[in-house]
């Protein structure tokens, strides 16, 4: 994300742009990655409730997989997980 | 039009005139007049303003920052420990570049408790981003509260006016008033910059800012303090076009060729008047610079102003324990060639006498030593 200079920004750090939290990519402050095992998953959806940056989708009653422009690797979803169906994987140890 | 007012009385019929959208109120002496006329003005329904009676001063700024940075032109005016309770708010409505106007009645701050003029209240907040406008009277009382405020809202920074507790507060003097409809035209419609209010250009006003952008925030408004003169210098133009009462951020005082000046903020200025008169009258070239606007602080007008002493006095009315005071700064800061006395006087309410300033000319021309602390013992 470019960041502003002083002259660009409007005043009193005030932002005049709507829905401008899209543009923050929570995603690069990730050092785990959660991959989900799907044989596991029994799709309780309580990952998808936890993941405090709403990044696990819920399709027709199924969750996806995180989007990861988003997920900051905290390990939530593999800490509530009942079914231990997620596993948080070192960054360096996975092929991105 | 001609009126007598106290300087309380003509800073509330600044603000009838005004007629804010919200002005917010907590009683403190001797800011309390101001309130307590403005509150004959809400009972007559002379205003329309939402005049809220808030729990303390922290709150009633607060409660302006929520008004403010809803599109309301906001006012209130405090004093002393109000202000000081305040402190913390006043950086919340500079940071956040909403055009708030209060009037700041000077009192001293405690301990020990004192409810007497100097001015330690409002130069404890010299740098939390408000625009200072220090005056000498009620009329300047009046007419700094409609500039102060165009000025404010022009450059979307908060302002404060400020008056000598009960020697300006409390004293009636003569004074003239715009009609008010020739007020009301002089100050014209708020346009904010932003409104929380504007569902057509929604913002987030106050969001969190760390390490990445606080400092551009801060830098900002930095920068922009400095087009504040030549901002105050195009109203008060206009002003003048109205009132015929010229205003500018100094007063040079026959000290265009003065040798020896005093250099002073507020009423004290109208006694070194008289005393530099009366030195004129006896042919010793005498001046006094009054800084009436102290933030920003005017560096280049007053490094001109004093081109020519050949002594110059700096009277502070508060104090810096251990360092310089906050005028005696600036004003060494303006003129870093030239020998700066800086004196304090009248802490706590103490009486400044003729006789005090005649002796602090008669040590500059007579070259004697300066004592520091002025009447006291
Ligand atoms: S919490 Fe575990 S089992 Fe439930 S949906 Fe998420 S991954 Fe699947
Ligand atoms: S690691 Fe955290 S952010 Fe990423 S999907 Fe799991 S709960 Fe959400």
């Amino acid at each position: 994300m470019k960041k502003l200079k002083s002259k660009e920004m409007f005043i009193g750090g005030v932002i005049d742009k709507k829905a401008s939290s899209l543009e923050y990519k929570t995603g690069d402050w990730m050092s785990f990655k959660p991959v989900r095992d799907v044989k596991k998953c029994t799709n309780c959806l309580l990952c998808a409730v936890f993941c405090p940056e709403n990044c696990i989708k819920v399709k027709e009653g199924k969750v996806q997989d995180p989007d990861l422009k988003y997920c900051k690797g905290c390990g939530i979803c593999a800490a509530e997980c009942p079914f231990k169906a997620i596993i948080m994987k070192k960054l360096e140890d996975c092929d991105l | 039009m001609k009126s007598v007012m106290s300087g309380a009385q003509s800073a509330s019929y600044a603000m009838m005139q005004i007629n804010p959208d919200v002005v917010s109120s907590f009683p403190i002496t001797p800011q309390t007049d101001i309130m307590k006329e403005y509150a004959i003005y809400v009972r007559d329904k002379k205003v329309d303003t939402e005049f809220l009676l808030m729990e303390s001063e922290h709150s009633a700024l607060s409660a302006l920052v929520g008004a403010s940075s809803s599109g309301a032109r906001a006012m209130t005016a405090t004093s002393s420990a109000g202000l000081a309770y305040m402190f913390e708010i006043l950086g919340v409505a500079s940071g956040h570049r909403l055009p708030i106007v209060m009037n700041i009645v000077n009192r001293a701050l405690s301990g020990p408790i004192n409810i007497h003029c100097d001015h330690s209240d409002s130069m404890a907040c010299r740098d939390s981003g408000w625009i200072q406008l220090y005056c000498e009277d009620a009329q300047e009382v009046y007419d700094q509260t409609l500039i102060g405020l165009r000025l404010a809202e022009k450059m979307s920074i908060p302002a404060m006016i400020m008056q000598d507790g009960f020697i300006c507060s409390h004293c009636l003097q003569n004074l003239e008033v715009l009609p008010d409809k020739i007020a009301k035209k002089f100050i014209g419609d708020f346009k904010p910059k932003y409104s929380l209010l504007d569902f057509k250009k929604c913002v987030t006003a106050g969001p969190l800012q760390l390490q990445d952008y606080y400092f551009e925030t801060k830098k900002q408004l930095s920068l922009e303090m400095k087009n504040v003169f030549s901002e105050y210098e195009k109203i008060s133009k206009k002003y003048f076009s109205l009132a015929k009462r010229k205003y500018s951020i100094i007063e040079e005082y026959k000290s265009k060729d003065a040798e020896f000046i005093i250099v002073a903020l507020s009423s004290v200025c109208g006694l070194i008047k008289d005393c530099v008169d009366e030195l004129r009258g006896k042919g010793i070239n005498a001046g006094l610079l009054r800084i009436k606007m102290f933030r920003p602080f005017p560096y280049s007008a007053v490094s001109k102003a004093l081109k020519n002493a050949k002594k110059i006095v700096v009277l502070d009315r508060s104090e810096s324990f251990g360092a310089d005071a906050p005028l005696a700064c600036e004003i060494k800061n303006s003129v870093p060639e030239k020998i700066v006395n800086g004196c304090i006087y009248g802490l706590g309410g103490r009486d400044i006498l003729k006789s005090n300033v005649m002796d602090l000319f008669n040590s500059m021309i007579k070259n004697k030593k300066i004592e520091r602390f002025i009447n006291s013992r």
